[in-house]
């Protein structure tokens, strides 16, 4: 089915800027305060008043720009584009039309470990609008109030050029793009609060066809799983449309993540007509290089770059090295914890196995919060390579050092978890457990080496754990032939 | 009587103990009582608060503490202008219940200076006009022929000073709207450069035009009003942060060797042949007082008009979009949906003109025709901005007719293409973002004012206003006053 055609795919992104205020006011930009209470006559639309662009948005952009290698405009200008809906103030929001920020950027990306460069059409600043509650839902509602709160946010808009041909270079892309925002710490990334949001365009054509096939736009996808599920969707509806000779109608059309498919929300024909014109109340933005040089000076490691050094500086696989730079608290918190290591390879192991266990990858503030500090998990892998505790008590320790945010020596001395390497203490416990399982030492003689790690395991439990495995081991490997 | 005096004689007295600010206070409130049901200036009376700033000002000259130049002078301001507490309704019954909790920048700027604000000014819908026939609430009539307009959109504001209702007046003018109503009620109505103050709190007609700016008895006043209003405003990113001069300072310095130019293009068919004379008189006595005139040219001057006519309406169509209903002010109960909502709200709340204008400025910006209207009109913008910068390379000044015409009658003009022209000669100023001001040159033999206007360079109001004074001190227009008997 699908292999029949050639899939287009091109995302704008749009990502909530972490500025204090807002594009333009002082209004805070906070995250969940109650309705309208972050507002003022500007970001309310009122009558008379003017915006005054917020430097530090601008800041921003440019810093995204540089890092996806787009060029940045020196002549900028902001515009009106109008339509009306309640939740905008003014009934026309100030974006930026033909003259972005910044254009002609690109992303590399690896699906599959195939190398793919995603071309960028432009970035451009503008402002959020407000949110709707409605009285129960929109199509039967009575009533509906407007929280303006958000209105006024900054945005940056990233527009892609239709250079993906899978859903799951969408998704790569998507991820790599969140990756960078959050490395730039010039958003949060939250994809569930809307912080980050995504729309996508696709089109299905013949292999071969230099013409783009007629495109819709999916929109309400609000995580990766959405993005690539949606796309998956809308590629199956299109290919069995084009199989039966449809017309594919341009359209946008809005996934529902509840019943997995994609539904019509407006066709073109009647789309806005958005009477673009520049904003005569802000003067024409002028981005000196000397800016764009100071803000690049300013650009941290990105994690492509990252991902490179923990290969090499590290010695970690390609696959660990991805995972642990994919949020840049991750990556941070690894490196902390790596930093006195003589073994770098086993503090990624804790990591990438045990913290994520805990933490989500992706979620910043969950891993700065974490009771868990980088030091201490750092103590805790000392702990095992120095004997005093095995990795099977390490694993414990851990879990009630997340609990309790205690560091593992005080848990350790305090639960009397030191592990037992003594020979003779140890000696006396082997020959209990060799004694109680007659069956299996025969079976062990018989050849059946598995045996010996049942045996191991009998000996750590009659110890609780804190028998040194590498001394149960050699103990039983010597006493077991003379039995 | 208080009333007549101009806001620096008014000063003098306060300073020395003559008057008071509540005496003058309560004497423009004895003279609106009496007079303005016949002039029908004042849309929004504040008595009260007026005696209460006014008595504060009593305090200040008391204890030999006066704010400035301008405490304890009794104003007011067009109803275009956000006034925190009081109601602002731009002429409009869509903001007929509008109160802001915010003052603009000039207002609090007046505010700080010790000013009593007497109450707020009539004036064309949404500034859209020029006879403020087009107010929703009821037309302001001319002092010097009651049954003639007082022009507009800022037609309240230059009727109430000259009536005496106001010692001076803010008005706002995006394609003549402080000069025209100046020209026809026979005051100083004075256009600042684009920027030169700040625009916050104005409600916008076209954002790339309007700028606020005072209607004063003489020309003196005019500076002192500019010297209180001007500067870089943190709120307005299109404000200038060029310093602002002494302007007072800059009118004792005469005309003599300053160079006026005469722009042929504004003496054409159709000028009133007696706006005319009283025109070319003024340039004769510029000239005798040592100014060389020279003529120009500004070619582009016909085709100003008709880029006006989109730039203008198309940012009137984006600025008025936000009254929906939503939010502030009006909303037309009983709405089947969100688009009758709209649909109701603004057709009751708007008038026919502002209609037009929303409707000409969407056609102008759809897509298909931005290219041909609004793009077209820019590149004129442009070309008339051009123009001036040509002819200011040449001259320091440019003096012409404010008006082609002198104050018509109400209901006259009904035709809006007709009352459209009535802004040929001031609507070039604003495309080019230039000062403007014009002064009385005179009377009709019916008695009717005649406006002179003077054109400066960009940021350059201390030349104009030089020029203004020079001219002003050389005549006596200024010494007549209309009859009103109450």
């Amino acid at each position: 089915m699908s292999h029949a055609y050639e899939v287009v795919i091109g995302l704008e992104v749009h990502a909530q800027l972490r500025t204090r205020t807002k594009m333009f006011c002082g209004c805070s930009t906070a995250f969940g305060a109650p309705p309208n209470t972050q507002t003022c006559p500007v970001c309310q639309g009122m009558p008379g008043t003017l915006p005054v662009l917020n430097r530090r948005a601008v800041e921003f952009g440019i810093k995204t720009a540089l890092a996806i290698n787009c060029t940045v405009s020196a002549d900028n200008r902001f515009a009106r584009k109008h339509y009306y809906y309640p939740d905008m103030p003014k009934n026309y929001q100030i974006s930026q039309y033909e003259e972005p920020l910044a254009e002609h950027g690109y992303l590399d990306i690896e699906v599959g470990g195939v190398a793919r460069r995603i071309g960028i059409q432009r970035l451009h600043l503008e402002e959020d609008v407000g949110k709707l509650i409605h009285e129960g839902n929109l199509e039967t509602a009575p009533s509906s109030q407007v929280d303006f709160n958000r209105a006024g946010v900054p945005l940056m808009e990233i527009v892609s050029m239709p250079d993906m041909r899978t859903s799951d270079e969408a998704a790569a892309y998507l991820k790599s793009l969140r990756a960078i925002v959050v490395y730039l710490d010039v958003c949060d990334g939250n994809m569930e609060e809307g912080s980050l949001r995504c729309d996508a365009n696709i089109s299905l054509r013949r292999p071969g066809a230099t013409e783009l096939g007629t495109k819709v736009e999916i929109k309400n996808m609000n995580s990766f799983r959405n993005v690539q599920h949606a796309l998956e969707y809308e590629i199956k509806r299109q290919a069995r449309a084009l199989d039966t000779g449809e017309r594919i109608v341009q359209e946008t059309r809005l996934w529902d993540p509840d019943k997995a498919h994609t539904v019509s929300m407006r066709s073109k024909e009647f789309a806005h007509d958005y009477r673009y014109f520049p904003e005569p109340d802000l003067p024409p933005l002028d981005v000196a290089p000397a800016w764009i040089e100071a803000v690049r000076a300013t650009l941290p490691e990105l994690p492509a770059a990252r991902r490179q050094r923990f290969m090499t500086g590290y010695a970690l696989s390609a696959y660990d090295s991805e995972v642990a730079t994919q949020s840049k608290g991750l990556a941070d918190y690894f490196e902390a914890a790596a930093k006195d290591s003589p073994n770098p390879k086993t503090v990624a192991n804790w990591v990438l196995n045990e913290l994520l266990r805990v933490v989500p990858p992706d979620d910043e503030k969950a891993i700065a919060a974490c009771p868990i500090k980088p030091a201490g998990l750092a103590g805790l892998i000392t702990l095992i390579e120095d004997g005093t505790i095995s990795g099977r008590i390490a694993k414990e320790v851990f879990e009630k050092m997340f609990q309790t945010g205690e560091d593992a020596r005080t848990i350790v001395s305090r639960e009397g978890l030191t592990q037992v390497a003594d020979a003779g203490e140890l000696g006396a416990v082997v020959d209990t457990v060799l004694a109680g399982h007659a069956k299996v030492v025969e079976d062990y003689k018989a050849g059946k080496k598995a045996a010996l790690g049942f045996l191991v395991g009998q000996v750590m439990k009659a110890t609780a754990g804190k028998a040194s495995p590498a001394v149960v081991n050699s103990l039983l490997l010597e006493k077991l032939p003379k039995l | 009587m208080l009333t007549r005096l101009t806001i620096h004689e008014l000063g003098a007295r306060f300073r020395s103990g003559e008057a008071t600010p509540s005496q003058a206070a309560r004497e423009y409130l004895d003279r609106i009582a009496a007079l303005d049901p016949k002039v029908k200036a004042y849309l929004t009376l504040t008595a009260a608060a007026a005696l209460t700033q006014a008595r504060e000002a009593d305090a200040r000259f008391k204890s030999k503490a006066p704010l400035g130049p301008l405490d304890g002078v009794p104003l007011a301001v067009k109803d275009v202008l956000c006034t925190r507490g009081v109601r602002t309704t731009c002429g409009s019954k869509i903001l007929e219940a509008f109160v802001p909790p915010y003052d603009a920048t000039v207002v609090a700027k007046l505010r700080s200076a010790g000013c009593v604000i007497l109450g707020k000014l009539n004036m064309d819908e949404f500034a859209m006009g020029s006879s403020t026939e087009n107010s929703a609430y009821f037309t302001t009539r001319n002092p010097w022929d009651l049954s003639r307009v007082p022009g507009g959109s800022s037609g309240g504001s230059a009727a109430a000073v000259a009536a005496d209702l106001a010692a001076t007046t803010l008005g706002t003018d995006t394609g003549g709207s402080i000069r025209q109503p100046a020209a026809f009620c026979g005051n100083v109505g004075f256009k600042p450069t684009y920027g030169r103050v700040s625009r916050y709190g104005l409600i916008a007609f076209a954002s790339s035009l309007d700028q606020v700016g005072p209607f004063t008895k003489d020309v003196a006043d005019a500076a002192l009003m500019l010297q209180t209003i001007a500067g870089h405003d943190p709120m307005d990113s299109t404000s200038a942060t060029i310093p602002v001069p002494d302007y007072s300072a800059a009118l004792r310095l005469g005309v003599k060797g300053l160079r006026v130019g005469i722009p042929a293009e504004y003496f054409i068919d159709g000028l009133d042949p007696e706006v005319e004379t009283a025109v070319r008189a003024a340039i004769g006595t510029l000239k005798s007082l040592g100014a060389k005139t020279e003529s120009v040219s500004l070619p582009h001057t016909e085709y100003g008009l008709a880029a006006y006519y989109v730039i203008a309406p198309a940012e009137a169509s984006s600025n008025l979009a936000r009254y929906d209903g939503v939010k502030y002010g009006l909303r037309v109960p009983g709405a089947r949906d969100l688009i009758d909502m709209y649909s109701r709200t603004r057709g009751a709340g708007f008038g026919a003109e502002v209609k037009r204008r929303v409707m000409l400025g969407t056609y102008a910006l759809s897509a298909g025709y931005h290219d041909a209207y609004y793009g077209k009109a820019q590149k004129v913008r442009t070309l008339v901005l051009r123009d001036f910068q040509r002819a200011f390379e040449r001259v320091d000044v440019i003096v012409a007719p404010t008006t082609p015409g002198v104050a018509f009658k109400m209901g006259e003009r009904e035709d809006p293409l007709q009352m459209y022209l009535n802004d040929v000669f001031t609507i070039p100023v604003n495309l080019a973002g230039l000062p403007g001001l014009s002064m009385p040159a005179g009377f009709t033999r019916t008695g009717l004012p005649i406006g002179l206007q003077i054109i400066g360079k960009a940021f350059d109001e201390a030349t104009l206003l030089r020029t203004a004074q020079a001219y002003e001190a050389a005549t006596a227009w200024r010494a007549r006053k209309p009859e009103l008997a109450a």
